[in-house]
């Protein structure tokens, strides 16, 4: 139920279509303020069926972090006229799978069923977007659950537990800097109220967007959602997002973590990066550029051909960047050196390499092969129904526009060489940046 | 609640996936499924050749998956970094992997590079390089995974349950091998795996998207020039020899991980399916599984907690997996001790099966959504032995299955008094 979008992947590029072979999407703003988008694919009899809220970990009030999560977790325990667990077990009788996930700017649901089963889908989803209720026989099992999850999927993993290390460090008031799934001592006393009111003050259909993607016709699936979704009044408690701004950042900041657990020791930086930009993508294409030239394949991006094959000091070398997130991107860097080689010295070739990749610019043959590869990705990206309905909701969660989703593409092609070498500055002025240290305790390296 | 339940009975009917397969048959004789599908340009080719790491002996354990991992690294006059770089310049998606039972290479190319693919991926599976300078990078890298591995307390419960269900069977091994046998591997032992492992009497080949019949034919007859007609015997079956007990195995952390199960049923075996739709009403990994109400949505004592059949090629189990609290170890391991016998006891309701069948007959058509995924079922049916006609089928066979027939393999399964665990962690209570 609980998707960190952060480090689960280089995200090397998102692909949508103005091509001949895109098949049709639609946007459209209902009364309520509900935003629609639909995406006919009908090659197979499926359709997904997705609702995001413009909501989520950033936006919790003090002391109750992980109350988004949480709540997302509660959406499954009922309705005035559902049942605790009916949601998922109708979606589950008619052969669909349904999860959810948060993240700092927005919480998703989503089902994916046969295409003759979405007004069911969207009659359940309604529901739920106005009348969910449960009791403590629910709540209060569910926290234990998260309080669970969060030790399977954080406390377990000492990546995991460094990166949220790294980032408690480098934002100094920005919500960003608060883990998604919550700090364990706010966890444990979450209760059903802060839940319900975070509810009341952030879900409702002016607040929402649903995607609807594969084997429908676009008529019939707006008549449909006008059907459920548009008797459902606005909510008048939902304001504008309202977040702290990050003060000026004067001074890099340095972690250091030991832990037995780590099998092996690396170096990770992450900078401060402009996020996209409703409009003006332009700087943030730029920097999914660089990132995919300093890391976008294990073999030929220049962090890898450089450190891992020519100099072979590293394991493997990385960067990537983050920019679909409302208020702060993100731009990361790594190395994991081999053994024998420091952290230090890695972190040092780390930093050499990016100044002279910035000095001596960029090579024109690898530079057409990432263009090339990023125009059919748009290609392949067709495929994967699923994929493109979550760039639309990301994009518009984010408070980019169908346009911004769209254009990404043509946005990243129009990047020239010296736009990238301009944007990857910002590398070399690292107040901005937390760098990291994951290694061994000192005395266990000492006695092997 | 009620206004749901004339909409559920209207639409619960068993969906067919509409799935169109030709069989084609190269030129020289190979067996290709194709599913064509002209919207989008490009086409996904998926091979499986059966064998994989249970093929190699005790002493070179390792050699298949480090050989997989190198055909990227380097073919005919190209090094790593020209191989990599002319794949680029196809903008194509290739990927090699290997497993226990296999090793698989898939290609997603567009369709104007189709011919230029094809020839870039051949080189890779005839002509592979194996240069000391990628032997040695790769070699470092599945070290360092082997490293990460031992503080990983999933991949320790695993391999702890692995060792003590086949024993001396390939099987009970880490298909990455150990330090000391990867350490030892040289371009000889990868030379021999690769001739070993890639051959055409193994191989099963699925393939969906914008290509004809014909023209895959030549395409794939073109991929195979140079393949070797025979490669290394399958190794003899593995028995399942872990006996009822608990293994602990000490790991600091909050959590344990749990591994549990025993002996299981053959893929192969006429109630394979049987056993299948049983397992998804027991554990099968989603919600409103037995397993998932009982722990985690009434207890809240985990997270997340699955049982699957593991039928290999050459041997089985069932087993389950969860994470827990360490205070919580001895109460979950009491409840599954319940359920299992439990099940095996009283086996599933009338209603439980409806639903099953419902979700099962529904969700199947769901599976066959896009060139990259069909081209993939394609391949995977032919190497577990399901004729064409299977898809069209399957659903049939899933609703004709009676209360008595499920129960009765239920009863065959579920054998309380044969489960083994591994507790990897600090489990409080138990010793």
């Amino acid at each position: 139920m609980f998707v960190s979008r952060l480090f689960s992947t280089l995200v090397f590029v998102v692909s949508f279509t103005t091509m001949a072979h895109a098949s049709p999407v639609t946007h459209t703003t209902l009364d309520n303020g509900l935003e629609i988008v639909v995406i006919e694919d009908r090659r197979a009899p499926v359709v997904v069926h997705m609702v995001w809220y413009r909501v989520g970990a950033a936006d919790e009030p003090p002391l109750q972090s992980g109350i988004a999560h949480f709540l997302e977790h509660l959406m499954f325990k009922g309705t005035e006229t559902m049942a605790p667990g009916e949601f998922s077990s109708v979606v589950e009788a008619n052969g669909g799978r349904d999860n959810a996930f948060t993240s700092w700017d927005y919480t998703g649901y989503f089902q994916r069923v046969a295409a003759d089963r979405l007004e069911l889908m969207m009659e359940m989803e309604a529901d739920r977007m106005q009348n969910l209720s449960f009791t403590e026989a629910e709540w209060l099992p569910e926290r234990d659950v998260i309080l669970e999850e969060r030790g399977q999927v954080l406390e377990s993993r000492v990546g995991a537990q460094f990166n949220e290390a790294m980032l408690a460090a480098l934002f100094k008031e920005h919500p960003y800097g608060v883990p998604i799934i919550g700090w364990r001592h706010d966890m444990a006393v979450l209760t059903d109220e802060m839940a319900m009111d975070f509810y009341a003050a952030h879900y409702g259909p002016n607040n929402a967007i649903l995607v609807i993607a594969g084997d429908v016709d676009t008529d019939e699936a707006l008549a449909l959602a006008r059907q459920h979704y548009g008797a459902i009044p606005a909510n008048p408690a939902i304001a504008p997002v309202e977040r702290p701004t990050e003060p000026p950042h004067l001074a890099e900041r340095r972690v250091v973590m030991e832990d037995a657990r780590v099998g092996n020791p690396y170096v990770s930086r992450i900078y401060l990066a402009p996020p996209r930009r409703s409009g003006d993508q332009g700087e943030a294409a730029a920097l999914q550029m660089l990132a995919a030239l300093l890391g976008g394949s294990s073999t030929t991006s220049v962090l890898e051909r450089r450190l891992t094959f020519d100099e072979g000091i590293a394991l493997s070398a990385w960067a990537s960047y983050m920019g679909t997130m409302r208020d702060y991107g993100m731009f990361m860097l790594g190395i994991t050196p081999v053994e024998g080689v420091s952290l230090s010295d890695a972190e040092a070739a780390l930093d050499r390499v990016v100044a002279e990749f910035l000095e001596e610019g960029i090579d024109p043959e690898q530079f057409e092969r990432v263009r090339h590869q990023i125009r059919a990705s748009e290609i392949f990206g067709l495929d994967d129904m699923q994929g493109r309905a979550r760039q639309y909701g990301v994009g518009l969660s984010i408070g980019l526009t169908v346009e911004d989703v769209e254009g990404w593409i043509d946005a990243i092609d129009a990047v020239t060489p010296e736009d990238v070498l301009a944007a990857g500055q910002m590398l070399l002025d690292k107040r901005a940046s937390v760098t990291g240290h994951l290694m061994r305790p000192q005395t266990a390296e000492l006695s092997q | 609640m009620k206004r749901f339940v004339a909409l559920f009975i209207l639409i619960a009917f068993p969906l067919r996936a509409e799935v169109d397969i030709t069989p084609v048959t190269t030129p020289s004789g190979l067996t290709v499924w194709l599913v064509e599908e002209r919207s989008i340009p490009f086409v996904a080719i998926d091979l499986i050749f059966a064998g994989g790491a249970s093929l190699e002996s005790d002493d070179q354990a390792g050699a298949v998956n480090l050989m997989a991992s190198l055909l990227s690294q380097g073919a005919g006059d190209m090094d790593a970094q020209a191989f990599a770089t002319r794949t680029e310049e196809l903008a194509a998606r290739l990927s090699f992997s290997s497993g226990r039972d296999s090793v698989s290479v898939s290609a997603r190319f567009l369709t104007e590079d189709a011919e230029a693919t094809i020839d870039h991926l051949r080189l890779a599976l005839v002509d592979p390089r194996f240069d000391e300078d990628a032997i040695a990078r790769e070699r470092a890298q599945v070290l360092a995974q082997l490293r990460r591995d031992q503080l990983e307390p999933n991949t320790l419960a695993s391999r702890a349950f692995a060792r003590a269900a086949f024993g001396e069977h390939p099987y009970a091994r880490e298909t990455n091998g150990t330090a000391d046998t990867v350490a030892a591997l040289d371009r000889a032992a990868l030379l021999d795996a690769h001739r070993g492992a890639i051959a055409r009497d193994r191989v099963y080949i699925g393939a969906a998207g914008d290509i004809s019949a014909e023209e895959l034919g030549v395409l794939v007859d073109r991929l195979f020039e140079g393949i070797p007609e025979t490669g290394w015997p399958i190794p003899e079956r593995a028995e399942f020899l872990a006996e009822p007990g608990l293994e602990i195995v000490p790991f600091d952390g909050p959590q344990s991980v749990v591994a549990f199960g025993h002996d299981g049923i053959a893929r192969d075996d006429p109630e394979f399916l049987t056993a299948f739709v049983v397992n998804e009403i027991f554990g099968g990994g989603r919600f409103g599984t037995r397993l998932m109400r009982s722990l985690r949505e009434e207890r809240g004592l985990t997270y997340g907690i699955g049982a699957f059949l593991s039928s290999g090629a050459l041997g089985e189990s069932y087993q389950g997996r969860l994470s827990t609290d360490n205070a919580n170890v001895e109460i979950v391991i009491e409840l599954l001790r319940e359920e299992w016998a439990r099940m095996g006891r009283d086996g599933v309701t009338a209603e439980e099966l409806d639903r099953i069948k419902t979700y099962l007959t529904g969700a199947y058509p769901l599976r066959f959504d896009g060139n990259g995924s069909i081209a993939s079922i394609m391949a995977s049916m032919q190497y577990q032995g399901f004729d064409r006609d299977y898809v069209n089928i399957r659903n049939d066979l899933i609703d004709v299955l009676t209360l008595d027939e499920v129960n009765d393999l239920a009863a065959r399964l579920f054998d309380p008094e044969a489960l083994f665990f591994v507790v990897v962690g600090q489990p409080v209570g138990l010793n």
